[in-house]
């Protein structure tokens, strides 16, 4: 019994270093591609090889991307432009609005409720052609207002926030309440300072998801306006040196934000449940 | 008079409700309900400026095109496919790290990663070993065997699939793991006292209690398969192997064009279709709840 115990946990070891070496691996090999010069990562290229370990080590890539070419800090400053309100903005109006789902009675609640999620539920091959409808209609088309307020508006943030304002008790506020305190004091005073986990956890998962922005931009932004995240598919592929480069850059702010809120982060995605 | 009272509170409450949830409601109004019955009315409408109504002419003309054909064809076998590999894969793991493993954090830690990290990046990564000079085919090579220009071809499609279970299991791993730690231990004290095996006592205990959460997994991932063009354009651009040809690349290429009739159209079928799947997978759960 206790040697077959041994065998299942090797295997069982086995397995997680795998993956756990699947999951780093790219991005491992990444960093270290971009530390070649062009010629060393396009020979590798050429001749099937795997190669990891730079034989000359240079940081040329870098210097190219942040100072010989102004393109990149160009693309960088518009993915900061368009990500940074979206952000701000959906914590503020999901706090709002999660604090009416979840700790006020009003009419027609549940149903909106519901609308929201559908909302969220949806791929953007649905809420891409309303949001450019009514971009052009108002004439923002080509604008980041057009990317960035329909980001603001996203349901998710709203959803992750009520499902998490639902754990707090209410008793808690009906306490408040008796003592005479209004609905700002009861959100500023008693709910927020119990939330800051779920803030943060809502900020890393709207923060990596419009980093990312594919979608939106391509349909809405004209090519100046484009961000680092749909300029990185198009740099040429005699230039992967310099692609590594601008990739490990791009994933900096990604990684800096889950390493600093992990926790929150993971305790926030085990909130949201649909129940 | 208390009554009075409790009917003015009552409308009190309504009204700051609406003030809290006010923001959001508007926004949502503004940038989807409108704009999505806008399209509602171009689905049945033809024509430029001065609409006429055509009745259902262009849902026709659209399930006929046959570039929608082959992006609902291609999405929903990316669905069929990649869904239920994710779970099973996320699951798996999750049990693995569950079972009082040392070092589980540092695992949890190191396999929620690439939830993280941008795909515009890694891309790159993926392009150099799928290349027809890459790595993949250097090993191929090695055993005799030349390979081929993986993105040229079908094999796009099995990459987009290893790309989507790379990036999505570890979001998946954390909401099993809340699922299980949901499940009292007394649970598995108590079979394993009457004899239960571990085997019997997942079938028995563990996989009756985890179908809510399988179901909310389900679903998520479904919603992460539907986004997975994010992943096929950084892949191959906006004219991928006609294998990876998905329901956005369609949309696109219409959005070029600007033909809002076949969009809208396009978008008010998929709507339609999610919405539905999503309310049968609710119901069935349901049933299924404990």
């Amino acid at each position: 019994m206790k040697e077959k115990n041994k065998i299942v946990s090797v295997l069982e070891y086995t397995v997680l270093i795998i993956f756990a070496f699947g999951a780093l691996f790219p991005v491992i090999y990444m960093v270290s591609n971009s530390f070649m010069g062009e010629e060393e990562v396009n020979a590798a290229l050429q001749n099937f090889k795997f190669h990891i370990i730079p034989d000359c080590f240079t940081m040329i890539q870098y210097y190219t991307i942040l100072i010989r070419k102004p393109d990149f800090l160009l693309r960088f400053w518009n993915s900061v432009i368009l990500t940074v309100p979206i952000v701000i903005g959906q914590i503020g109006t999901s706090i709002f609005g999660a604090y009416a789902f979840a700790k006020i009675e009003f009419k027609f609640k549940q149903q909106i409720f519901f609308m929201f999620i559908l909302l969220m539920i949806m791929p953007y091959q649905v809420t891409l052609v309303p949001i450019y409808i009514i971009m052009k209609k108002i004439n923002l088309v080509g604008s980041y207002a057009s990317v960035i307020l329909p980001g603001i508006f996203s349901t998710f943030g709203v959803f992750l926030m009520t499902q998490f304002l639902k754990s707090i008790p209410d008793e808690q506020c009906e306490a408040a309440k008796v003592d005479g305190a209004s609905h700002i004091q009861i959100l500023f005073k008693i709910i927020m300072p119990q939330c800051r986990g779920a803030v943060v956890s809502l900020a890393i998962l709207s923060f990596v998801d419009n980093w990312n922005m594919i979608e939106q931009p391509l349909i809405l932004l004209g090519n100046e306006k484009q961000p680092l995240s749909t300029f990185l598919s198009q740099i040429n592929n005699n230039e992967l040196g310099m692609a590594f480069a601008c990739g490990v850059m791009f994933m900096m702010p990604s990684i800096f934000v889950f390493l600093n809120g992990e926790k929150q982060l993971l305790q926030g995605i085990q909130h949201l449940d649909m129940k | 008079m208390i009554k009075i009272e409790n009917v003015n509170s009552k409308k009190r409450e309504n009204i700051v409700g609406y003030i809290f949830a006010g923001p959001s409601i508007v926004g949502f109004v503004l940038f989807f309900v409108i704009p999505f019955l806008i399209s509602i009315v171009y689905c049945f409408t033809q024509g430029v400026g001065d609409l006429q109504f055509v009745g259902f002419e262009n849902f026709v003309d659209l399930f006929q095109n046959s570039a929608f054909q082959l992006a609902v064809k291609n999405t929903i076998l990316f669905n069929v496919i990649s869904v239920p590999l994710v779970i099973v894969v996320s699951l798996g793991v999750t049990l693995i790290l569950n079972s009082k493993i040392k070092k589980a954090s540092f695992f949890r830690t190191v396999l929620t990663f690439p939830l993280v990290i941008p795909m515009a990046s890694v891309i790159f990564v993926w392009q150099v070993f799928f290349a027809q000079t890459g790595v993949v085919n250097g090993i191929l090579l090695k055993l005799g065997i030349v390979g081929p220009d993986y993105l040229q071809t079908g094999w796009s499609f099995f990459i987009l699939v290893f790309i989507y279970v790379w990036k999505n299991s570890g979001y998946n791993m954390i909401i099993f793991l809340a699922g299980l730690n949901n499940i009292p231990k007394e649970y598995y004290e108590a079979s394993s006292i009457d004899g239960c095996s571990k085997t019997k006592a997942f079938f028995k205990i563990t996989l009756p209690l985890l179908v809510p959460t399988i179901f909310f997994v389900f679903i998520i991932s479904i919603i992460n398969s539907l986004r997975i063009y994010r992943e096929a354009y950084l892949l191959s651009g906006q004219y991928p192997d006609s294998s990876i040809y998905m329901l956005q690349h369609f949309m696109n290429n219409n959005f070029t064009n600007l033909n809002y009739q076949r969009l809208s159209t396009a978008s008010v079928i998929v709507f339609v279709f999610v919405g539905l799947a999503v309310y049968y997978l609710f119901k069935l759960q349901k049933k299924y709840e404990v």
